[in-house]
């Protein structure tokens, strides 16, 4: 890395200026995977821009309508935020997957989706919240969904020079909450085979009025699996239409085989995962 | 090539040095300041032998770049003992055996040292969890749990009495 640079902006204009200026440059935020592919010699960018010294990209702000969550708030730092971890703990504890205490307390969300890999443990919980990012560059900033970030493994819609600077998380609905869960063959310190999300919003009688089911490492990019909505809401979540999302979850996996799963495996147990988040997600929102 | 001056405070002294745009921080302690403490097992945030303490989080060392430390507080395990007194998650250590190679061991006092500033009173599933980004290939982490397990005792022992 001969020609490196490292700069550390104080604001956001700085930052967009130095990665519009710097071509082929990145932006740094907890660095647990860019710090790792630049030892290896996977990416070689000319200049790094550190994103950890603009104050306002490590804040978590409750606003009416969203939490936003900056591009430098490592993974442990959503646990003390009580309004996020009361509303979307499924979001919380998916951050809070990712490696090990170490790693958590450098690595952002913001990171761990631009990152881009199937297996990303925060990217399904934040699809199911609905959630959105917020891609900063030289001409200014857009809206996107997480969904569309993440375009193939390794690869984002984000153009040259663009970086997400926050998250943005929908504040909870009356009588709905969340859940993840991944399958891993050890108990911590782990790649995802398969993970998965549900954002449930139950009524007063019970009745399911919103679903959002997201699965991970069992396609190229994180997938928001429509038919399982479409088999949630209107019901009671009774044993019925749970097998249906099930079925809808395992039909809309296109996994890989690796020496972490099989197809056949990954398929099967996309659908036993989205089974037991619907089911933890629905306790939590006050149903049984 | 630039070389980027860096000032931070390790284990409370001021120290500055130089290092290359892209050199992380475990290399800079070990390369630029002869603090050969930390280890570089893997390199890649796996196995936690480099483990340090960066403004009160701990983090991996090979993880962070030293261009990042400039004006943070960092805590290596060459500051954990008080001169020859040596802290009693190292004393625990030594008595529980909980070391045999010791090159993963700076990293597991770190950590462990980190966890009982947090939680005097762990249980040891929550001890177990926190040390998951420990890598030991000798010791099968039973002693070293159960080092970890003693020193808090002795730890609150020592508050109750003071």
């Amino acid at each position: 890395m001969p020609d490196l640079a490292y700069h550390a902006p104080d604001t956001i204009k700085q930052a967009t200026d130095l990665l519009a200026a710097n071509k082929g440059s990145r932006p740094l935020a907890g660095g647990t995977d860019l710090i790792v592919q630049m030892q290896s010699g996977r990416v070689a960018p000319v200049a790094i821009v550190d994103l950890k010294r603009i104050a306002s990209l490590k804040e978590i702000r409750e606003e009416a309508g969203y939490f936003a969550i900056g591009a430098a708030v490592p993974c442990t730092s959503l646990k003390n935020n009580k309004a996020l971890v009361a509303e979307w703990p499924g979001v919380v504890e998916a951050a809070n997957l990712i490696g090990s205490v170490q790693v958590r307390n450098r690595a952002t969300m913001s990171g761990n989706l631009c990152n881009a890999s199937p297996a990303a443990d925060s990217v399904p919980a934040l699809v199911a919240a609905g959630a959105t990012a917020i891609v900063t560059g030289a001409s200014g900033e857009r809206e996107v969904p997480v969904e569309q970030i993440p375009t193939a493994p390794g690869k984002t819609s984000l153009a040259d020079g663009e970086f997400v600077s926050e998250i943005r998380i929908p504040r909870q609905q009356k009588g709905g909450s969340d859940a993840y869960l991944r399958s891993i063959p050890r108990t911590e310190m782990d790649i995802a085979v398969v993970g998965a999300a549900a954002s449930i919003v139950l009524d007063a009688s019970g009745t399911c009025t919103s679903a959002r089911i997201a699965v991970g490492a069992v396609a190229p990019t994180v997938l928001l699996v429509e038919d399982a909505s479409k088999a949630l809401v209107g019901s009671k979540l009774d044993d019925a239409a749970v097998a249906k999302a099930m079925a809808a979850v395992s039909a809309a996996c296109n996994p890989i085989d690796d020496k972490r799963g099989t197809v056949a495996y990954r398929k099967a147990m996309a659908g036993v995962l989205a089974k037991r988040v619907i089911q933890i997600a629905r306790e939590r929102a006050g149903g049984n | 090539m630039s070389r980027n001056h860096v000032t931070t405070t390790v284990n409370g002294d001021e120290r500055e040095f130089l290092c290359s745009p892209g050199q992380t921080l475990l290399d800079a302690l070990r390369d630029e300041l002869g603090m050969t403490g930390s280890k570089e097992g893997c390199g890649s945030g796996d196995c936690g032998a480099c483990t340090v303490v960066l403004d009160g989080e701990m983090v991996c060392s090979c993880l962070v770049l030293a261009s990042e430390a400039q004006g943070r507080r960092v805590e290596t395990i060459e500051g954990i003992a008080e001169g020859s007194q040596l802290h009693p998650v190292q004393q625990k250590f030594l008595e529980n055996a909980a070391l045999q190679c010791g090159f993963c061991t700076p990293g597991f006092i770190v950590a462990s040292k980190a966890l009982l500033d947090k939680n005097p009173n762990p249980t040891e599933t929550e001890v177990r969890y926190w040390l998951a980004g420990n890598l030991c290939r000798c010791t099968g982490y039973d002693k070293i749990v159960r080092a970890v397990m003693d020193a808090a005792a002795e730890l609150r022992q020592e508050r109750t009495a003071a």
